[in-house]
């Protein structure tokens, strides 16, 4: 991990040296821990600044769509695929961008570590990583940790590890995991629709309505969002179950056949609520019906925006 | 419970089912009376959140028709809803609404008779699930 540090450094230097870029969005060390903060690094002075470990979850390409000129983009599998995302639905274009490609081994979620810690979670101050083992420490306790049991959930079922587009490597490939994604989205498939009613409800009891998901979200670029549509207004804006479930329903469906996972929502949410489990969903129909994958291809169109004359209707009289 | 009687919103395409159901109305046909008809462009102009906004105001069943595949008066905007409908259906379910509140069908202007089948089967299946309980938005109450 530490060694893709100076790569970025050294990729960062040369292209602005080179002025091949106006800037890098890249982490910067965050000044809590298990936190990094994103960072748009514009003068090669500045390159130090730039950090890679374990805790550079957000997803850079949401940084993106708002950028003018040419930008370099650090990127792990994920991001890669949400920039190719991006590309297809016009919001950037290729030769605006260069893409500095990270093979990522998960990224880990400081939740887990909190959990593990127990009730002096919030006093961790310090967490180290080599081979494999956390070693995470606080005041007056140190503790040594396995590191792929704190993945963050989407991380530990990932099958895109690797950049899909890059103009550089940071490093070597990491090898692809083989993993089943819907064993959990099965499970609520097969309760009785009551029991799902209820687990949903559950699921979204304690949200907010703070919309961190949303602005977490690299696709949820919309100039006015439907939540803040007014006239008509679609959806209620109060923390009423009724409201709150419309608003999470649609805010799923809008990332049908587009959402790469890259847990950004999950990870922004203050509640710790798992809105994973509804664009999960959306995910596992789009790739068994139309057999697509969010932002692995770039020359498909998305799945909502083509058709087949024989798609599946079997419900439709 | 015995003489309630569903609401049902019918999201119709303006060049074949909203005619059939006009058809329908001159012909004759025997059909029944709890849907309410709101007239739309194309299948495709239904947005998910129509559907959405209908239950939550407390329409217990939607139904939404147009044109067969390949007879889309914009050429495609069927095929697009189509794929539209079949994912946010299984959505639905899967969060927990019943699969018998929502319809789809493909209904031609000159189909009046399948659209009165189709009608009463959607009524059917409604009644049979009774009134809406889920994503209803509940009114505060003031006293």
């Amino acid at each position: 991990m530490y060694e893709y540090t100076e790569k970025i450094r050294e990729i960062a230097t040369r292209l602005l040296q080179d002025k091949m870029v106006d800037g890098v969005i890249g982490f910067r060390k965050g000044t809590i821990p298990m936190v990094n903060n994103p960072v748009l690094i514009k003068h090669s002075e500045q390159v130090s600044q730039l950090y890679w470990d374990s805790w550079c979850g957000v997803n850079l390409a949401n940084y993106l769509p708002k950028f003018q000129g040419k930008v370099a983009v650090v990127a792990k599998g994920c991001d890669s695929r949400s920039i190719v995302v991006l590309m297809m639905e016009n919001q950037i274009s290729r030769d605006q961008l260069y893409i500095i490609g990270v093979p990522c081994k998960g990224m880990l979620d400081r939740r887990k570590i909190w959990d593990a810690v127990g009730d002096r979670g919030r006093d961790v101050t310090d967490v180290q990583e080599r081979d494999g083992v956390l070693v995470v420490a606080g005041r007056g306790f140190s503790l040594e940790l396995e590191r792929d049991k704190y993945l963050q959930d989407n991380c530990a079922i990932c099958t895109h590890r690797n950049p899909v587009l890059y103009d550089e490597l940071v490093g070597e490939m990491v090898p692809e995991q083989q993993v089943d994604r819907y064993e959990d989205i099965r499970a609520i498939e097969s309760l009785p629709s009551e029991k799902r009613w209820e687990y949903f409800q559950r699921l979204v009891e304690s949200c907010i309505r703070c919309y961190a998901c949303r602005n977490a979200c690299p696709f949820c670029y919309c100039p006015q969002c439907f939540v803040d549509e007014s006239k008509p207004q679609w959806v209620g804006k109060t923390i009423d179950p009724t409201d709150t479930m419309t608003f999470h329903l649609l805010r799923a469906f809008h990332l049908a056949g587009r959402c790469t996972d890259c847990g950004s929502c999950e990870r922004a949410c203050p509640m710790g609520i798992k809105v994973r489990m509804f664009t999960k969903k959306l995910e596992k129909d789009v790739k068994e019906l139309y057999g697509y994958e969010a932002g692995v291809q770039l020359g498909e169109r998305p799945p909502l925006d083509t058709y087949r004359p024989d798609d599946p209707q079997e419900f439709i009289k | 419970m015995t003489d309630w009687e569903p609401k049902i919103i019918a999201l119709l395409c303006n060049w074949c089912s909203y005619g059939a159901a006009d058809l329908a109305g001159v012909s004759r046909l025997k059909q029944p009376s709890n849907i309410r008809i709101v007239r739309v462009p194309c299948s495709g102009r239904v947005n998910p959140k129509f559907i959405l906004a209908s239950l939550r105001k407390g329409a217990d069943g939607v139904w939404v028709s147009g044109c067969h595949p390949g007879d889309c008066h914009y050429i495609e905007g069927n095929y697009y809803a189509r794929r539209k409908f079949v994912l946010l259906k299984k959505f639905l379910e899967y969060v927990g609404i019943e699969p018998e509140r929502l319809h789809f069908s493909w209904i031609s202007s000159a189909e009046a008779t399948k659209f009165a089948k189709v009608a009463e089967e959607v009524v059917e299946a409604v009644k049979k699930v009774g009134p809406a309980r889920y994503l209803v938005k509940r009114e505060v109450e003031v006293e």
